[in-house]
C-alpha cells in the first residue's frame, strides 16, 4: 500500500494536467473531475491510514532524480505519522473545499482553470509534505507557491488582485531564498539533504552551522506562513476568491511553515537558540496579527490576519520544542477546521451581499443566512476558545506550554499568548455582532457598484461543507487533545511529547486564565458593538477617520508594509537607480570627462558623446586594467 | 610595410631564442618536425654562430635600411625624372581615370562599394601568398602531405573566389 | 640565411589525423563550403530550399557521426591533429550541445511564415531610409548566406571547444564571430539598428580579439608554448617571472569573458541582442554561451589549475558583479529582449561560478546548465519574435500587456520558460542551478553561493514582471497580433520546451553523460 503512496500526488496532479491541456472541451465536467481526484487521494489516504501502522517512517524511492557525483537526489516519498496527518488535513479540507466551489464559482466563466490550479496547488502541497528530502520540500514549496500566486490574482481585472499576487510571490522569495541556503548549508555540511541522513548526520556537525541552518529555516517558514516580519502579504492575498483564501491561506499552505519546522524537529532539538527565536517571532506576530485583526472592517482582512495569530500560536508551540511540537501540530489541525469554516461562511455572506467585505455594511444577517450564522457561530465560537469546543483544547494546551517555561520566558511567551487570546475574543466578538447581529444596515446602503442588498442562503454544495467543518471545529480538538491521542500518535516522528513540572503558574489556574480573558474580550466587544445605540459611531456605516493613534496604527497593519519598505524595497530600488545611473551616465560620464580634460574643445567633447561604442570599449579597459591588476595584486601584493 | 613586418618579428624570434639553449641542449641541433619549430630552431642557430653581441642584428639592420631605402627611393624617382605635367584628372581623389561616384557630400558622401570588394579580394590574393611562399620553401621536406595540404587549402580558397564571380564581385559596373 | 636552407632537406611527419573523432567538425565546415557553391551556382528561387536541406542534413549527419563515435569512443579522450584538438568527454558533449541547440536556431532561421521572406533582409548592401531601401521591405526574397554563415560559426564554435592550444582557439574564436558580426547586421526590419548591433559588435569583438592575443603572446613569452598542458606544466614548476603568467591569464579571460558575456565585459550585449534578427539572437545567446564557456572551462581546469588560488578571487568578483549587472538592470528594461539580455548577463555570473569549481562536480555541473539554458533562452526567443505589430517584432513590454487573454498558450509557453530562467523546480533552470551552486558549495564558495542565491532572487523579480503583464494586466486596444507560427518555428519552441521539461523532471541522462570523464591533457 506505500509502495503505490505516489498515486496520493498523481491523482491531483493528473487533474489538473487533463485541465490546463484539454481546454474548453472539459468545461462541462471539469469541475466534477476536478473534486474527484481530491477525494480520491482522501480515499486512498484514508485507507493507507487505516491499513498501516505508521509506527515509523518508511521511504520510498520513484526515480533518481539528481544523481550528480557526491549528490543523490532521489524523487522520494516519506510515509509517516506527521506526513498522514497533513496529507489527511489536505485532501480532508481540500474536498471540502473543492466541493463548495463549484457553487462559489458557478458564475465564472473559467470554473474549470479554476479548478485546474486548485488540483495543482493539492499536488503540489502533497509533494511538499510527503517528500523524503528538503530538495523535494522545496518543489513542493516552490509549486505551491506558484499555484497560490496563480489564485491570487484571479480576478485578472483588478488591479489590488495583480498587486497582492505580485507582493505574495516577492515576499515569499525573500523566505525561499532563506530556505534554499539552509538546504545548501546541510548538503556542504552533510553530504546529503535526504531527512534520513540529515537527521543521522545534524549531530556531527557544529552548533554554529546548526543554528544557522535553523534561523535559515525559519527565515523559509515566515515567508510562507505570514509570519514577522514577512507577514504583509497575507492579508493582501484575501484579493483571491474566498475558496482559496479557506483552502490555501488559512487551512494548509500557511501552515507549510509549521510544518517545516516540526519536519526539522532533530535540528530545532540541537539549538535552543533557534527555538527561542522561532516562539519569540511566533509571540510576536501572534500579537500583532490580532491586534491588527480589530482594526479592519473588511471581514475577509480581519479574518486574515486572525490566520497570522493564529499561526503565531503554533510557530509558538514549535519554539517550544518537544513541549510543544505536537500541541502546534494539533492547534494547526482545529485551526484547519475553523478557520476554513470560518473562510467560507465569509464567502458564504459575500454571496449573499454582492462580493461586498464592508462588515459596516452587513448587520442582522443571521436571521437571513441561518445556516451561515450557525455553522459562523461555532468556528467563533472554537477560534475564540469557548470550553470544550476544538479552540479551548489546543488553544490552550499551547498557552499552558508557554508558560511552562522557565523564567522570563514563560512570563513573557505565556503572557503574550494570553493577551492575544482576550484580542482574539474581542475581534471576533466584533465581527460576529457587526455581521450577524443588531441593526440591518444593509437597507439602508448599496454595494459599490449601486446595487441593492438581497441577502438569501446558499446553495447546499456550500452549506454542506460549511456543516461538515464546523462539527470538526467542535469536536476535533477534544478528540485530538484528550488522552494526548495525537501526541501518541505523532511521537515516531517529532518525539514523545514532554510536559514541564515548574513553570511560572500553575497549570490547574491557566484553563480558567484564558477563559477569563477571552471572556473579557468578549463582553468587551459587546459593550462596544452589542447594544443598540443610535448614533455610536462604532457602528456606524461610514467609518469614522478621527480615531486615537492606536486605531490608526493597527490600521496601517502596524506599519509592516512601511517596514519591509524600508529594509528590502528602499534599498534594492536605491540599489537599481545607482546602477542604472551608473550604466548611462557614470561611463559616458567618464569618458565625457576624459574627453574634456585631455582634449578641451567643445567640438572634441560632441563628438566624444556620439560614440556609445567608445565607452562600452572604455569600460572593457577599465576591466581589464582591474582584472589583470587585481591578479597581479595577489600574486605579488 | 615590409620593414614593420620584420621589426615585430624579430624580437619575438629572438626572445625565445634567448631561451632556447636551456631548453633544447640535451635534443641536440633541435630538428623538430614542425615549420613553426625550425623558425624556433633557426634563431637559435644565429644565436649560436653570432655568438653573443650586437652582431646578430647587423642582417636586421641592413634589411631596414634596404627597405627604407628602396621606399624613399621609389617616392623620390618619380617627381625627380617624371615631367611635371597636371590636368583635372590627375588631381581628383583618385587618380585612376574613374569619377569617384556620387561626388562626396561635405564629408558624408559615400565610396562606391566596389572600391572596397577590390579591396577585400586583393587582401584575399594576399594572404594567400603568404600562405603559399612558406610552403614552397618547404615543399620537399612536407612531402605529398604537405602537397594535399596546400591543394585543399587553394580548393577552399577558391570556393569563395567562386562566390564572388558568380555574385558580380569582379564586374566593376 | 644559411641555416633555414639547410633545414629544407629533412622531411617533416604527417600529423596523425583521427578522422572519426573530428568528422562532425568536417562535416559541418565541408557543408559550410558546399553552401557558398551553392549561392554561386544554384538559381536564385532555389536556394532557399536547397540552403535549408543542406544545412540541417549536415548538422544531422554531423549528429549521428558524433553518435557513431561516442558510442565506441576511448576513455580518456584523445588528442589528434598533431596537438591542436582535443576530443574528449567534455568537447563531446559540448558539440552534442552545439548541434542540438543549432537545430533549433536553424529551424528560427528558416522561417519564412512569421515574417514573410523571413527575418532577414533581402539586400543588405542597401542603405537604410533610402526608397531603394524601402522598396525592399516589400520584397519576399532574403539573403540565404545566412545558412553558410551559420554553419561557418557553428564550425567555428566545436573547434573552440575542443582546441588544445591557445592559437588554436584564436583561429576558433574568429572563425565562429566574424559570420556572427555579419548575422546581426541582417535584419529585415529596423535596419538601421541592425547595422548599429553589428558594427558594435565588431568593433568590440575586434577589441576583445586583440585582448585575447596580448594574453597569448604574454603566455607564450612565459611558457614558450602555446599548448595549454604546457603552459600548466610551466606554470606548476619554474622560477620564471609570474607576471607574465598573471597578465596573460587575465587578458586572455577578458577575450573570453567577452564573448561569454559576462559583466563587466558585457555591455554589447543589449545593444546587439536587441538589433540583431531575432533568430540570429537566439542562436547568439544559446550556442556562443555553450561554446565561450566551453573554453573558459579548458582553460582554467586544463592550463591554470595549480594556480587556481591566485585568480580564483579575482573571479569571484567578475562573477558578482556580473550577476550583479544582469540581475539588477535586468529591472529597469522595457525592451524583451534587452531584459534577456540582462538575463543572459547573470546566468553568465552563475556559470563562472560552476566554471571556478574546479572539481568533476563543477564540470559537469556547468556542462549541464549550458544545455538547460541554451535551450530555454532559444525557445523564449523564438516565442519573442511571435508577437508582433505593423512594425515588426513588439519588443516593447507595454505591448506583452494581457497577452494570456488574447493567446493563453503562447502566454503560457513563455511563463513556463520564464520560470525555468527563474530557476523554478521542475524545470531545467532549477537543476542546473542546484548542481552548480552544490558543486560550488563543496568546493568551498560557500558565500559565493549564498550571494547566487540572493541575485537569482532579485533577478525572478523581472522575470515576474512579464508574467504579471501578461497575465493582470489589460490589453492595449491597438496591441500587437500574435502571429500563428510556421512550423518550423513551432518545432523550434517545441523542441526547446520539451528539453527544459525533460532535463527538470529526467536530468539523469544528460547529468551521466555530461559527468563521464574529464579533459583530455594529451601532450
Amino acid at each position: 500500500m506505500i509502495a503505490s503512496s505516489w498515486l496520493l500526488v498523481a491523482f491531483p496532479a493528473l487533474g489538473a494536467l487533463v485541465l490546463l491541456v484539454g481546454g474548453k472541451r472539459t468545461n462541462s465536467w471539469g469541475h466534477l473531475l476536478g473534486c474527484a481526484t481530491v477525494a480520491a487521494s482522501f480515499v486512498y489516504a484514508l485507507a493507507l491510514f487505516a491499513s498501516e501502522s505508521l509506527s515509523q517512517a518508511v521511504d520510498t524511492t520513484l526515480w533518481s532524480w539528481i544523481p550528480v557525483e557526491a549528490l543523490q537526489v532521489d524523487f522520494g516519498l516519506r510515509i509517516d505519522p506527521l506526513s498522514m496527518t497533513f496529507v489527511l488535513l489536505i485532501t480532508g479540507v481540500g474536498a471540502l473545499i473543492h466541493v463548495y466551489s463549484i457553487g462559489y464559482m458557478s458564475d465564472d466563466r473559467d470554473r474549470r482553470r479554476f479548478f485546474a490550479y486548485l488540483n495543482l496547488f493539492v499536488a503540489s502541497m502533497l509533494i511538499l509534505v510527503l517528500g523524503n528530502s528538503f530538495v523535494m520540500l522545496y518543489l513542493g514549496w516552490e509549486g505551491v507557491g506558484l499555484a497560490s500566486y496563480l489564485l491570487i490574482g484571479w480576478y485578472t481585472d483588478r488591479p489590488a488582485a495583480a498587486t497582492a499576487a505580485k507582493k505574495a510571490f516577492l515576499m515569499n522569495r525573500v523566505g525561499d531564498v532563506g530556505l534554499a541556503i539552509a538546504i545548501f548549508l546541510m548538503f556542504k555540511h552533510i553530504g546529503s539533504t535526504s531527512y534520513e541522513a540529515v537527521f543521522a548526520g545534524i549531530g556531527d556537525v557544529s552548533p554554529g552551522v546548526v543554528t544557522a541552518v535553523a534561523l535559515l529555516l525559519l527565515l523559509g517558514a515566515c515567508g510562507k506562513s505570514g509570519q514577522f516580519p514577512l507577514q504583509a502579504w497575507l492579508p493582501d492575498a484575501m484579493e483571491g476568491p474566498t475558496p482559496v483564501s479557506a483552502l490555501i491561506h488559512a487551512a494548509t499552505m500557511v501552515t507549510a511553515g509549521v510544518y517545516l519546522i516540526a519536519r526539522g524537529a532533530p535540528i530545532y532539538n540541537l539549538t535552543e537558540d533557534g527555538r527561542l527565536v522561532v516562539a519569540l517571532v511566533g509571540a510576536f506576530t501572534l500579537l500583532l496579527g490580532s491586534i491588527i485583526g480589530c482594526a479592519y472592517d473588511d471581514i475577509k482582512k480581519v479574518l486574515a490576519y486572525s490566520t497570522v495569530s493564529q499561526i503565531g500560536y503554533m510557530m509558538l508551540a514549535v519554539g517550544l520544542g518537544p513541549f510543544g511540537y505536537a500541541l502546534a501540530i494539533a492547534h494547526l489541525l482545529t485551526h484547519g477546521f475553523f478557520k476554513a469554516g470560518l473562510f467560507l461562511g465569509a464567502g458564504s455572506v459575500m454571496h449573499a451581499m454582492n462580493d461586498e467585505v464592508d462588515m459596516r455594511k452587513f448587520g442582522g444577517l443571521a436571521k437571513k443566512l441561518p445556516i451561515t450564522a450557525v455553522t459562523f457561530g461555532l468556528g467563533y465560537l472554537a477560534i475564540i476558545g469557548f470550553p470544550f469546543l476544538s479552540g479551548f483544547f489546543t488553544k490552550d494546551a499551547i498557552i499552558e506550554a508557554a508558560f511552562g517555561q522557565e523564567g522570563w520566558r514563560g512570563w513573557v511567551l505565556g503572557g503574550s499568548a494570553l493577551l492575544a487570546a482576550g484580542i482574539t475574543g474581542f475581534y471576533m466578538t466584533r465581527l460576529m455582532l457587526l455581521t450577524f447581529f443588531g441593526k440591518e444596515r444593509w437597507r439602508e446602503t448599496t454595494s459599490a457598484d449601486g446595487r441593492e442588498f438581497h441577502p438569501h442562503e446558499s446553495p447546499p454544495t456550500m452549506t454542506a461543507p460549511m456543516i461538515v467543518l464546523s462539527i470538526g471545529s467542535v469536536a476535533a480538538g477534544g478528540l485530538l487533545i484528550g488522552g494526548d491521542t495525537l501526541a501518541e500518535f505523532l511521537s515516531p516522528s517529532v518525539g514523545a511529547l514532554q510536559e514541564s513540572h515548574h513553570g511560572v503558574l500553575p497549570h490547574a489556574l491557566i484553563p480558567w486564565l484564558t477563559v477569563l480573558v477571552s471572556g473579557l474580550g468578549v463582553l468587551g466587544a459587546w459593550a462596544l458593538f452589542g447594544r443598540r445605540t443610535e448614533g455610536s459611531t462604532y457602528t456606524a456605516v461610514e467609518r469614522p477617520e478621527r480615531v486615537a493613534w492606536p486605531v490608526r496604527a493597527a490600521r496601517k497593519d502596524l506599519y509592516g508594509n512601511a517596514l519591509n519598505e524600508a529594509l528590502v524595497a528602499t534599498p534594492g530600488m536605491w540599489l537599481t537607480r545607482s546602477a542604472v545611473f551608473l550604466d548611462n551616465r557614470g561611463v559616458d560620464g567618464a569618458v565625457n570627462g576624459l574627453a574634456a580634460a585631455f582634449g578641451g574643445g567643445s567640438g572634441r567633447l560632441r563628438r566624444m558623446q556620439t560614440g556609445f561604442v567608445r565607452s562600452y570599449a572604455l569600460s572593457m579597459l577599465g576591466g581589464s586594467f582591474l582584472i589583470v591588476g587585481a591578479l597581479l595584486l595577489v600574486r605579488f601584493g | 610595410m615590409v620593414p614593420a613586418v620584420n621589426v615585430t618579428f624579430a624580437p619575438a624570434g629572438f626572445a625565445s631564442a634567448s631561451r632556447a639553449p636551456a631548453e633544447h641542449a640535451p635534443a641536440g641541433p633541435g630538428l623538430t618536425e614542425t615549420p613553426a619549430d625550425q623558425v624556433l630552431a633557426g634563431g637559435q642557430v644565429l644565436a649560436q654562430e653570432a655568438a653573443a653581441g650586437i652582431g646578430i642584428y647587423l642582417p636586421l639592420v641592413l634589411l631596414i635600411v634596404l627597405a627604407a631605402g628602396f621606399g624613399v627611393f621609389s617616392v623620390l624617382l618619380g617627381p625627380l625624372v617624371g615631367p611635371s605635367r597636371y590636368n583635372k584628372a590627375k588631381t581628383a581623389a583618385y587618380e585612376c581615370g574613374i569619377e569617384p561616384s556620387p561626388q562626396p557630400v561635405a564629408g558624408a558622401g559615400r565610396m562606391p562599394v566596389a572600391y572596397y570588394v577590390t579591396a577585400m579580394l586583393f587582401i584575399l590574393f594576399d594572404i594567400e601568398m603568404v600562405f603559399l611562399f612558406p610552403y614552397a620553401i618547404a615543399a620537399d621536406a612536407l612531402g605529398l602531405w604537405g602537397l594535399g595540404a596546400v591543394a585543399l587549402f587553394i580548393a577552399t580558397f577558391f570556393i569563395a573566389d567562386f562566390y564572388v564571380w558568380r555574385r558580380g564581385g569582379l564586374d566593376w559596373n | 640565411m644559411n641555416p633555414f636552407l639547410a633545414q629544407q632537406m629533412q622531411t617533416v611527419e604527417a600529423p596523425g589525423i583521427d578522422w572519426g573523432a573530428i568528422l562532425p567538425m568536417v562535416i559541418v565546415f565541408g557543408a559550410a563550403c558546399v553552401g557558398v557553391l551553392i549561392e554561386a551556382f544554384v538559381p536564385k528561387h532555389q536556394r532557399w530550399s536547397g540552403q535549408v536541406v543542406l544545412t540541417l542534413g549536415s548538422i544531422a549527419a554531423a549528429g549521428i557521426a558524433l553518435g557513431a563515435y561516442v558510442s565506441g569512443r576511448p576513455e580518456h579522450g584523445v588528442v589528434t591533429m598533431g596537438t591542436t584538438l582535443s576530443i574528449d568527454t567534455p568537447a563531446l558533449f559540448l558539440w552534442g550541445t552545439l548541434l542540438a541547440l543549432s537545430v533549433a536556431a536553424v529551424l528560427m532561421i528558416a522561417d519564412r511564415s512569421v515574417e514573410p521572406g523571413g527575418s532577414f533582409v533581402a539586400q543588405a548592401g542597401i542603405a537604410p531610409g533610402t526608397v531603394q531601401d524601402r522598396a525592399q521591405v516589400q520584397s519576399t526574397g532574403m539573403q540565404t548566406e545566412v545558412f553558410p554563415l551559420a554553419l561557418f560559426a557553428l564550425g567555428g564554435m566545436m573547434a573552440f571547444t575542443a582546441a588544445n592550444d591557445l592559437l588554436t582557439m584564436f583561429i576558433a574564436l574568429e572563425v565562429l564571430s566574424l559570420p556572427l558580426y555579419l548575422m546581426c547586421g541582417l535584419a529585415r526590419r529596423r535596419r538601421l539598428l541592425s547595422q548599429e548591433a553589428a558594427v558594435k559588435y565588431f568593433l568590440l569583438g575586434a577589441f576583445a580579439s586583440a585582448f585575447f592575443l596580448y594574453g597569448l603572446a604574454l603566455l607564450y613569452g612565459y611558457a614558450g608554448s602555446v599548448k595549454l598542458a604546457d603552459i600548466a606544466t610551466a606554470a606548476a614548476g619554474t622560477d620564471r617571472s609570474d607576471t607574465l603568467l598573471f597578465a596573460g591569464l587575465g587578458l586572455l579571460m577578458v577575450g573570453l569573458l567577452f564573448k561569454g558575456s559576462v559583466g563587466p565585459f558585457h555591455t554589447w550585449t543589449p545593444d546587439v541582442y536587441q538589433g540583431a534578427p531575432t533568430p540570429v539572437t537566439a542562436f547568439m545567446a544559446a550556442c556562443t554561451k555553450v561554446a565561450a564557456f566551453g573554453g573558459i572551462l579548458r582553460v582554467l581546469t586544463v592550463a591554470f589549475e595549480a594556480t587556481s588560488w591566485e585568480w580564483r578571487g579575482v573571479m569571484w568578483a567578475v562573477a558578482i558583479i556580473s550577476m550583479a549587472i544582469g540581475a539588477v538592470l535586468g529591472l529597469t528594461q522595457t525592451d524583451l529582449k534587452r531584459m534577456i539580455a540582462y538575463s543572459s548577463i547573470a546566468h553568465a555570473g552563475f556559470l563562472l561560478i560552476g566554471t571556478m569549481a574546479l572539481t568533476d562536480e563543477g564540470l559537469s555541473g556547468t556542462l549541464f546548465y549550458l544545455l538547460a539554458y541554451g535551450f530555454t533562452t532559444l525557445a523564449a526567443f523564438g516565442v519573442i519574435s511571435l508577437v508582433r505589430d505593423s512594425t515588426g517584432e513588439a519588443t516593447h513590454l507595454s505591448a506583452w500587456a494581457g497577452l494570456a487573454k488574447r493567446s493563453p498558450l503562447l502566454a503560457g509557453v513563455f511563463t513556463f520558460l520564464l520560470l525555468a530562467l527563474a530557476g523554478i523546480p521542475l524545470t531545467s533552470g532549477f537543476v542546473g542551478k542546484f548542481v552548480v551552486f552544490s558543486a560550488a558549495l563543496s568546493d568551498g564558495m560557500a558565500p559565493l553561493v549564498v550571494i547566487a542565491l540572493v541575485f537569482s532572487a532579485v533577478a525572478a523579480f523581472f522575470y515576474l514582471r512579464v508574467v504579471v503583464l501578461m497575465y493582470f494586466s489589460e490589453p492595449a486596444s491597438d496591441g500587437p497580433t500574435v502571429s500563428v507560427p510556421g512550423a518550423f518555428t513551432t518545432a523550434s519552441i517545441a523542441l526547446g520546451v520539451i528539453v527544459t521539461l525533460l532535463l527538470g523532471l529526467l536530468p539523469t541522462f544528460a547529468l551521466d553523460w555530461a559527468g563521464a570523464g574529464g579533459f583530455a591533457l594529451g601532450g
